[in-house]
């Protein structure tokens, strides 16, 4: 350690000012031959052109629409999975949101749903989650929407039990074998990466449309969190007590029932919390399916340009989600409850009653709801419900009012922004002869992070030249640069407040959960009357999405800054600023450079929806590939270079601070508050409040 | 005690679903239906306009024929695909689209045409009404170079911006502009949101905007968006995309549906067979459903003042 720090400081001048001063190099070079050079090489395509590439994936899509009723691979396996997926579906909206089994009504009523949902939240977490139950549930009857939040419940609910009795087991294979480890891991980072918009038109050609492709797309997003806490819980399990058994002569069997299974059980839980969080964050996407629910209540809003009523459907997915998040998160904690000690007895016993009498009442409930009208169909209008009409025209009213007074601010905003720095950006990425960038990339990947990313970052621009999509890759790029630089700055901005105030955290945080969960979709329209169809748009869309994600990482890294460097700071007389900048910004590195790299992902997974709202670009031709048949092949090739712009932006940030982090270990030797970039790799999560394991690992 | 505990809740719960067969309100069995109708999937593009033709459609089917309506919004060629998987029986206002009518009707055999919907649909260019009353010129093509400066945007470079919309709807605007010389840039509002807000914020604050729209549909009841000239459409002028220089053909809106459900010949394929209205009526009905009334309650104030027509339909054969 100590002679590579000496041999660091006493390298010839070029190496001490070394990165930095090479960096800009590379820049300025950057900038003098795309001056130069502006406009040649650019690699362009118009909109509705395709290359030989792209019309050969859509050949595939011909082939297999014209093979479908007819190839045993379709008949049987497809359709055999299709109608599987939809039977469980429909069954459990029978359960709850449709007419079914020769009645009106569905089976269970609202106020059998409420109170099993009610009942459940108590056995499994505790009183006060089961109060927030209650009321939830409640408040999405009064907003007018049971029926939509009850089809959302089915389809949420169908995709978890698969994703589990698939995912658990799967989990235990990987959590004891290392060699399937690391076969399955990429699989399930490409699962989680992918923007979903990208899949849905290959999963549409296979699966068609219809409330089993919804469940299917949601269960491919879903899934992966349980895999990989299920593997880690297992894994986690500690020799010792591994040891203890096996010396007691349980075999492998035995020792995974006994000892693994009971101690991962809480990990276990928190991936069954994760899965159905992401699962929830798919409402939006099955909608666009023909799944039915709350997101069909969002769309159809939308295209009447009834803002209010989008709002109140996205509200009403947030309290969902909101709930079944705080529910399974208690879930676990009862789990680490119960393995820790079986607390005080005489509370056991209260709750014992209590278990009994509730579960007397809920079945009374049921029952009711089961037979009686009022208990079945929720009471109130039914468009509109008791409020929702109300919150539909407060929300409109405040967004004609910004539209018709801000207009004039917005449009100035746009100009700066715009002129200022997404056209010169734009031109110097995308106006650059392909060449040039590729050779910028290649040093920049180089200097920052190593030569092993130099071979991701040329696997990724060939094929981003192959796509024959160069030009949108460029200036999707762009936007996704500048909203993360926003999204970073601001993150960090609203992490060292949040942080350094207990009493502010303590009012921003629900509403940083409830923007991460609000779909985009809501938003897009007022953003759109205020900045116009423009790549700002987008911009600011993508930024909305990903930073409570970026405030909460940087957030909780500053917070697990030890208070003693702190009070050191204090105590030496630093002003409030000083302990900030020179303390817990410093200290907490790492943290910000994982909140970075998430911001980043975030942001491209929102790519897409850029595209509606005039991004133009990868987002654009990924929606019209959608939905114009002759661009399906186009359409999928950019969804494909929209997943290798973000592996090759990843591998080549991760490598960059993973490089910095070893540098910086190397000249302090300090080894304290590191945190392993690797281990807290983290994956694109849109809508997940970010109780993952980001905030604790940091 | 765990294992107690969850006996407890599985007896409370089976004791539940013992008690649901008895007693009640609901009835246990189906109404008995005068017509065997049952369940007509209604596919929902998304459009007003669109969206009006389904009210109407879905109130007469529920209250004249007794069937269950579903509706499920999806785009166009999403739609066609339903006819496939048994989840669309009918798309309601169809855009030409003689590839998918070839892909499905002719090949697959999935679909069949259920004849016109009486509106006619017009594409093209189209400006916010004080810019045609302003600077009067501005609708026949040949001015519009003289006021590309005054379109240009943030994201149109140096040239005049000509604003797109819905990806799903069919354009030849990029050749248009390079073959009509016209110093415009093709920008992608993304979605048909995007660009009727960009058309009522364009008018509300006297914006130079200009963009392609179409009719009927009722966003033209709130700001009469006038459309602008091109050289005029004359059969086949628009065979080669490439080359293609004159206006957009106009359209006969039609209905296509899902063979098997045709097959079955049953009251509500009758209807929806017969179901024709005008551009007219759609925009009425379009514009309540826009101003937030419900399908039903927009349907039931057109059906009840034009009873002749709801009548025509409804006749046997």
């Amino acid at each position: 350690m100590t002679t590579v720090a000496v041999a660091a400081r006493s390298s010839p001048w070029w190496r001490r000012i070394g990165r930095p001063g090479i960096v800009a190099a590379i820049l300025l070079g950057w900038i003098l031959l795309g001056t130069v050079l502006q406009g040649r090489d650019t690699l362009g395509l118009p909109t509705t052109d395709t290359t030989a590439l792209h019309d050969r994936f859509t050949a595939v899509r011909d082939w297999v629409d014209s093979h479908r009723n007819s190839s045993p691979f379709f008949v049987y396996f497809v359709d055999g999975i299709r109608d599987f997926v939809g039977g469980l579906t429909g069954f459990l909206q029978d359960l709850i949101s449709q007419a079914s089994f020769g009645r009106p009504v569905p089976l269970v009523g609202w106020l059998g749903v409420v109170a099993l949902a009610t009942f459940g939240a108590y056995a499994f977490g505790n009183a006060r989650v089961a109060v927030l139950t209650a009321a939830g549930f409640t408040s999405v009857g009064l907003m007018g929407l049971w029926q939509e939040s009850m089809d959302t419940l089915a389809l949420t609910l169908a995709a978890v039990l698969l994703s589990l009795v698939i995912g658990i087991p799967l989990g235990v294979y990987v959590g004891l074998s290392r060699p399937v480890e690391r076969v399955v891991t990429p699989v399930l980072d490409a699962m989680q990466a992918m923007p979903t918009l990208v899949y849905l038109a290959p999963l549409a050609l296979f699966f068609l449309i219809g409330p089993p492709a919804a469940v299917i797309a949601t269960l491919i997003y879903a899934m992966p969190p349980v895999i990989r806490l299920t593997s880690l819980g297992v894994r986690q399990v500690n020799e010792a007590s591994m040891e203890a058994s096996r010396s007691l002569g349980a075999t492998r069997w035995q020792i995974l029932r006994t000892v693994q299974l009971p101690l991962a059980k809480r990990t276990i839980v928190v991936g069954i919390n994760q899965t159905t969080m992401a699962a929830f964050s798919m409402v939006m996407i099955a909608a666009l399916i023909a799944g039915p629910g709350l997101g069909q209540v969002v769309l159809r809003a939308l295209s009447a340009l009834d803002v209010g009523r989008a709002f109140t459907g996205g509200l009403g997915i947030v309290v969902l989600a909101i709930v079944l998040d705080r529910v399974t998160t208690a879930a676990s904690e009862r789990a680490e409850a119960t393995y820790r000690a079986s607390g005080g007895r005489r509370s056991e016993n209260t709750r014992r009653w209590l278990l009994v009498g509730g579960g007397a009442l809920t079945a009374a409930a049921v029952y009711l709801s089961a037979s009686y009208y009022w208990a079945s169909t929720f009471p109130g209008p039914t468009r509109g419900g008791v409020i929702g009409f109300t919150i539909d025209d407060a929300v409109n009213a405040a967004a004609d009012w910004t539209r018709l007074n801000l207009h004039d601010v917005t449009s100035a905003i746009t100009a700066v922004v715009s002129y200022g720095l997404i056209n010169p950006l734009q031109a110097l990425i995308a106006e650059s002869p392909w060449y040039v960038v590729c050779a910028v990339v290649l040093a920049l990947s180089w200097t920052l992070a190593g030569a092993r990313s130099v071979i991701v970052a040329s696997v990724c621009l060939s094929l981003l030249l192959a796509s024959g999509l160069w030009e949108s890759a460029m200036v999707t790029l762009t936007s996704v640069l500048v909203a993360t630089i926003i999204v970073v700055v601001l993150g960090v901005i609203f992490g060292v407040v949040l942080a350094r105030s207990p009493r502010i955290d303590l009012v921003v945080r629900p509403v940083l959960d409830a923007a991460q969960v609000l779909p985009a979709f809501v938003y897009l329209v007022p953003f759109v009357g205020l900045f116009g169809p423009t790549r700002l748009t987008a911009i600011i869309a993508a930024v909305v999405f990903a930073a409570p994600v970026v405030v909460k990482i940087v957030a909780d890294g500053i917070r697990a800054v030890p208070s003693a460097a702190v009070e050191a700071g204090v105590a030496s007389g630093s002003s409030r600023w000083q302990v900030v900048t020179k303390v817990q910004l410093p200290l907490s590195r790492q943290a910000v450079a994982l909140a970075a790299n998430q911001g980043l992902i975030y942001v491209l997974s929102v790519v897409v929806i850029g595209g509606l709202v005039g991004a133009g670009a990868l987002g654009y031709l990924v929606v019209a590939g959608f939905s114009q048949s002759e661009l399906f092949g186009k359409g999928l090739t950019a969804g494909i270079a929209i997943v290798v712009l973000g592996i090759l932006l990843d591998r080549v940030t991760q490598a960059a601070a993973l490089r910095a982090q070893e540098r910086e270990h190397r000249l302090t030797g300090d080894a304290e508050h590191q945190f392993d970039v690797r281990s807290a790799r983290l994956h694109p999560a849109p809508g997940l409040p970010a109780r993952i394991p980001t905030g604790r690992v940091v | 005690m765990r294992i107690r505990q969850s006996w407890t809740i599985a007896a409370a719960l089976a004791g539940a679903l013992a008690l649901t067969s008895c007693g009640g309100d609901i009835p246990s069995t189906p109404p008995s239906t005068q017509a065997p109708c049952g369940t007509v999937n209604i596919a929902v593009n998304p459009w007003v306009g669109y969206e009006a033709n389904v009210a109407v459609v879905a109130y007469v089917l529920k209250t004249k024929l007794g069937c269950t309506v579903e509706l499920k919004s999806l785009t166009e060629e999403v739609s066609w695909q339903g006819f496939g998987s048994n989840t669309v029986d009918v798309v309601l206002e169809n855009w030409g689209h003689e590839d998918l009518k070839k892909k499905y009707i002719d090949d697959q055999k999935v679909a069949v045409q259920v004849g016109a919907t009486g509106n006619k649909g017009i594409i093209g260019w189209y400006v916010p009404p004080w810019l045609a009353t302003q600077y009067p010129d501005i609708t026949d093509y040949k001015n519009l170079n003289k006021y590309a400066a005054q379109f240009k945007t943030t994201e149109s470079g140096n040239l005049g911006q000509l604003l797109l919309g819905d990806p799903s709807f069919v354009t030849n605007d990029e050749s248009l502009v390079k073959n009509l010389k016209l110093n415009f840039k093709v920008v992608y509002a993304g979605s048909e949101n995007a660009l009727i807000e960009a058309f009522r914020t364009a008018e509300e604050q006297k914006k130079f905007l200009i963009g392609y729209f179409y009719e009927p549909q009722w966003f033209l009841a709130d700001v009469p968006l006038v459309h602008v000239n091109l050289p005029a459409y004359t059969a086949g002028c628009d065979a080669d995309p490439k080359t293609v220089a004159c206006d957009y053909a106009p359209y006969t809106l039609d209905k296509i549906a899902r063979k098997t459900w045709v097959d079955l010949a049953s009251p509500a394929v009758n209807m929806i067979k017969k179901f024709t209205w005008t551009n007219e009526d759609q925009n009425k009905v379009a514009k309540d459903i826009a101003d937030k009334m419900s399908y039903d309650d927009a349907a039931k104030k057109w059906v009840d003042a034009n009873p002749d027509k709801v009548n025509a339909w409804l006749a046997a054969g």
